[in-house]
């Protein structure tokens, strides 16, 4: 195995739609730049598996959270880029007030641990 | 989603993934790799391409539904593949589906359906309870008491059957009709095709007589003739006038208004029937029965109440007449569908286990085929399907066999149903509301689907569980493991639901052995029955010249070569219809009239007892010496005799008849000269728990003047031939018109028809029953046959390995008996179980069995085992012959 995925975890179910719809937020994107944003952000520690993220984009889009539009690349490659629209702005929104809710619950939880 | 967008679509999504490997591949080269390795490594970085795209596929609107298409065109290409193995599947569900949408038809038809009637639930039938009997006639003045007292009907009528001779209008003929009173269509809500109903002016003593004809008659008689209303027609020699033709979608099947005879072809108003003694005498019933219309609002308990009232408040006024009668109401439906419902509901049952043992054979076929089958699954799994998706396209396999066998069974339900209720030997209530409707296509759809998923779910789910990669590297020879253990659970239902459905059938066919054993007091075979009637001449003629126009027929009847005795009938007849009066013995303390006891009465000719060949006891039977001008006599049976005269001998006494003071039939008491054995009056299987036993017997002869005058030229006729049929209804029919042309002869029926009536019923649950267990036991054994030869094919290899190694040919022999022999006991032992405790269901339709009757489970328990040991043997024949070296060289 690529050393450089050892440290990998899997991603909690639904965070992915988070990372996809978070990583939409600075510009339009296509899949596989979703996926690079999203490793490299995370510091080579979340790896998005394919089998997950083409679902997840089209199931974003039937949900109208996100579009998509055929374009040119940089590399003047075709790409098929995905963008936020209003009502995918507001379930970033949503969904990112909700994980710092849970993740600050779940720290609570995990504290007296570390103060013993 | 239309087929178009969605080629679209993949192609789209290929172009995506297509772009995504690219980008991969070209990142990869610009940071120093070669162009063939960064594509591979782009490759198995993005992972099984088919995987991700059957899984972005899902996320598509309508996927569920587009993979439901595709799963569907696949699946009927692949039974279009195996069509044989999809022909036996589908004729096995067409005819389980088929049998319970033809039964769900009848129940849904005759006992969901409300009646073809406005607000039907308004609609009560009305009797009067006597101590013998719930439903007795009402008499006409008490009708009108009833009408008039009653807070709680908007109306009541009613109706009393009636035959007419119709002359001068070709040939004549009798016909069936009904005497109503004003309002009975009303009441009903039938509405006249032409014309209009009876007025209450019209229904009174003195009227202008008027007539309303069915549309049937109106067609037959009258070519249909718009101009009929005003016309006038010749019925009992009294000129009617036409108000209004009855259309022939009005149904009404209840007793003594259409019930199994002929069918009704006009009405009278019952009001003008100018008989004195139907107006006047209280105690009279004449047959007439009630219908009425609750107003609205009021319930049936409210009408029982009120009609209780009106009962107390008659008995106080007529204490000798009403005390001991009163109003007995009951739901029209309820009197329509009677005791036909637990019967319909138990072949419901019956029907529904036939349907089960079909899913379980289909299931079978299903997993067999499917062990063929487990490579294609194998492959498609590895190319990325998911269970889920295995089992939904086996079960939409299953559900399109289904559905094509119910569409197969709604066939046969459509054509059959209606053939087989005229086949059957019953009189099916509400026959005419029996057919396709939305209830019944709905019931059907709603089967076939669910047997579909019932038979598919095993199979689909061993099948998605096999293993793939030992599958795929056996090539798909070998069974996957547990399918053996499976099919021995279908093997062992199948053997269990059979054991119930033939016990039941058992059970009906005992109880009509049972019937057809018991002696009902008289012998049926070749006695015809029929009728005649002459003009209503007769009835001004004096009493004399009608006896001696009987005498004449009589005599004519009998040199008729062939037959060996004749008697005419008057009053009751064995299972054909009653006539019950009072009486009371000469010379014992008379009780007050509404507490005296009742006996059937049978007015005949001497020749009676010949002729019906029922057993005479003591004394003597009549002879023509008993005539109009010798002492009154008469006969009674047994019953009379044990009830009445306990101990005492009967012969010589005097039987008070006359027991009404108002009578004006003031004849002398006839003398009691002989006891005869009892004849089964109510039927083969009712006559036991009916309360009326006491049968008497008068000499038609000695029939009171009045009497006489009333009936006129008319008789029931009973001819004993020597042979069955010889001489022919018409050849009697022509003797009887050569003494009077005016005749009308009519009615024909062998005796033994009209025994075998009575038991219909039971006749009808035992056959469906009977064909049910059949099928039931042809499946079943099917089953097991398929299942056994299934598994000696797959032990193939270890019989050949255990022969080689030494194993007897008797060895191999029982190893495939014992598997045989233990699913059988197993099944049989739940079956049995399950039958004693579902065969109490029948406990009403048995007659002289019981429900847990050891012979029939006996039997049964025998021809199971006896058919699965005939259907191991074959299977078990071909293990024997196993050349081991064959079978191992295959390996």
């Amino acid at each position: 195995m690529n050393p450089r995925y050892q440290n990998r975890i899997e991603l909690l179910q639904g965070t992915l739609d988070l990372l996809i719809l978070q990583t939409l937020l600075w510009g339009e994107q296509h899949g596989y730049g979703i996926s690079q944003v999203i490793r490299t952000q995370s510091g080579d520690v979340l790896q998005v598996d394919t089998g997950s993220l083409y679902p997840a984009l089209h199931r974003l889009e039937k949900q109208k959270w996100i579009k998509s539009e055929w374009k040119l690349t940089e590399n003047n490659q075709r790409a098929k880029f995905y963008q936020l629209t209003a009502a995918g702005r507001k379930q970033l929104a949503e969904e990112r007030s909700r994980w710092t809710q849970m993740s600050d619950a779940i720290a609570a939880v995990l504290k007296p641990m570390r103060a013993q | 989603m239309s087929l178009f967008h969605r080629e679209e679509k993949d192609s789209e999504l290929d172009d995506e993934i297509r772009s995504h490997l690219n980008m991969a591949a070209k990142e990869r080269i610009q940071n120093g790799q070669g162009v063939r390795d960064a594509r591979n490594a782009a490759l198995k970085d993005f992972g099984n391409v088919a995987l991700v795209k059957e899984a972005t596929r899902e996320m598509w609107s309508g996927a569920s539904l587009e993979a439901f298409w595709q799963d569907l065109r696949y699946g009927a290409r692949m039974l279009a593949k195996s069509p044989g193995f999809a022909l036996i599947a589908i004729l096995t569900l067409g005819l389980g589906i088929g049998a319970n949408t033809a039964i769900f038809s009848v129940v849904n038809g005759v006992l969901l359906n409300p009646l073809p009637y406005p607000h039907p639930e308004q609609i009560v039938s009305l009797f009067t309870e006597m101590p013998n009997f719930k439903n007795g006639s009402i008499s006409y003045p008490n009708f009108e008491d009833w009408r008039r007292m009653n807070r709680s009907f908007s109306s009541i009528a009613v109706y009393r059957s009636a035959g007419f001779n119709l002359s001068g209008h070709g040939e004549p003929e009798h016909l069936h009709g009904e005497m109503i009173s004003a309002g009975f269509f009303e009441i009903l809500g039938v509405n006249p095709l032409l014309g209009r109903t009876f007025s209450t002016d019209e229904d009174r003593l003195g009227a202008n007589p008027t007539v309303m004809i069915t549309e049937g008659l109106w067609k037959r008689k009258y070519g249909a003739d718009p101009n009929i209303i005003g016309q006038r027609m010749a019925l009992n020699d009294v000129g009617r006038t036409i108000i209004g033709v009855v259309p022939s979608s009005f149904h009404l099947h209840i007793q003594n208004f259409q019930r199994g005879g002929p069918a009704n072809e006009l009405y009278v108003p019952v009001g003008e029937y100018n008989e004195p003694q139907f107006h006047s005498n209280r105690a009279a019933g004449w047959g007439l029965d009630g219908i009425g219309r609750l107003k609205p609002g009021v319930t049936f308990e409210q009408a029982h109440e009120d009609m209780d009232r009106v009962s107390r408040e008659l008995a106080a006024a007529y204490p000798d007449i009403n005390g001991s009668k009163k109003a007995y109401l009951l739901p029209l439906k309820d009197e329509i569908v009677g005791d036909m419902r637990p019967v319909l509901l138990v072949i419901l049952g019956a029907v529904m286990f036939v349907l089960l043992i079909a899913c379980v054979n289909v299931a079978n076929l299903l997993l067999a085929r499917a062990t063929g089958r487990s490579r294609e699954f194998a492959v498609r799994i590895a190319l990325g399907a998911g269970e889920m998706r295995i089992i939904r396209q086996l079960l939409t396999e299953s559900v399109l066999l289904a559905l094509v066998g119910g569409a197969l069974g709604l066939v046969l339900a459509k054509f059959g149903t209606a053939a087989a209720i005229a086949a059957m030997p019953v009189t099916m209530p509400r026959a005419e509301d029996i057919g396709l409707d939305q209830r019944v296509l709905l019931f059907t759809l709603v089967v076939s689907v669910v047997s579909g998923i019932a038979f598919g779910l095993a199979p689909a789910w061993k099948t998605s569980r096999s293993d793939v990669g030992s599958t795929l590297k056996e090539s798909g020879r070998t069974l996957a493991g547990g399918r053996s253990r499976t099919q021995g659970i279908f093997v062992i239902s199948e053997m269990a639901l059979a054991v119930v459905l033939l016990v039941g059938a058992g059970l009906m066919i005992r109880t009509l052995f049972v019937l057809w054993g018991l002696d009902p007091g008289f012998n049926p075979h070749n006695v015809m029955t029929f009728s005649f009637s002459g003009p209503a001449s007769y009835k001004e003629k004096s009493p004399d010249l009608i006896r001696s126009a009987q005498r004449q027929l009589h005599d004519k009847l009998v040199s008729l070569p062939g037959v060996e005795a004749v008697s005419f009938s008057w009053g009751a007849q064995p299972m054909q219809g009653d006539d019950e009066g009072f009486f009371w013995i000469v010379g014992r303390p008379m009780p007050p009239l509404s507490q005296l006891p009742m006996t059937l009465h049978y007015e005949v000719e001497p020749d009676y007892l010949k002729a019906m060949e029922i057993q005479l006891k003591r004394g003597r039977f009549f002879t023509a010496a008993d005539s109009e001008h010798a002492p009154r006599v008469a006969v009674i049976d047994e019953s009379f005799a044990e009830k009445y005269f306990s101990g005492e001998e009967p012969i010589g006494q005097f039987i008070n008849v006359n027991t009404d003071p108002n009578d004006p039939d003031k004849a002398p008491s006839p003398r009691i000269i002989g006891v005869v054995a009892h004849v089964n009056q109510w039927g083969l299987d009712s006559d036991s728990t009916s309360p009326l036993h006491a049968q008497m017997y008068d000499p038609i002869m000695q029939v009171p003047d009045s009497a006489l005058k009333r009936g006129g030229l008319a008789s029931d006729v009973y001819v004993r031939t020597m042979r069955p049929g010889v001489p022919s209804f018409e050849e009697m029919r022509q003797r009887l018109l050569e003494v009077n042309g005016e005749l009308v002869v009519f009615s024909p029926e062998p005796l033994e028809q009209i025994v075998a009536h009575s038991i219909g019923q039971k006749r009808f649950a035992m056959t469906l029953l009977a064909a049910f267990a059949g099928i039931a036991l042809l499946l079943a054994s099917v089953g097991i046959y398929g299942v056994l030869s299934y598994l000696v094919g797959q032990r193939t290899q270890e019989i050949g390995v255990r022969m080689a190694l030494g194993a007897q040919r008797f060895d191999v022999l029982r190893l495939v008996l014992n598997d045989g022999a233990r699913m059988t006991l197993v099944g049989l032992a739940i079956g049995v179980v399950a039958a004693l405790g579902l065969t109490r269901l029948l406990s009403h339709m048995l007659f002289g069995v019981k429900p847990t009757d050891p012979l029939t489970f006996f039997a049964v328990t025998m021809l199971l085992c006896a058919i699965a040991l005939l259907a191991c043997y074959v299977p078990a024949h071909r293990a024997m012959r196993v050349d081991p070296t064959v079978a191992l060289r295959y390996e």
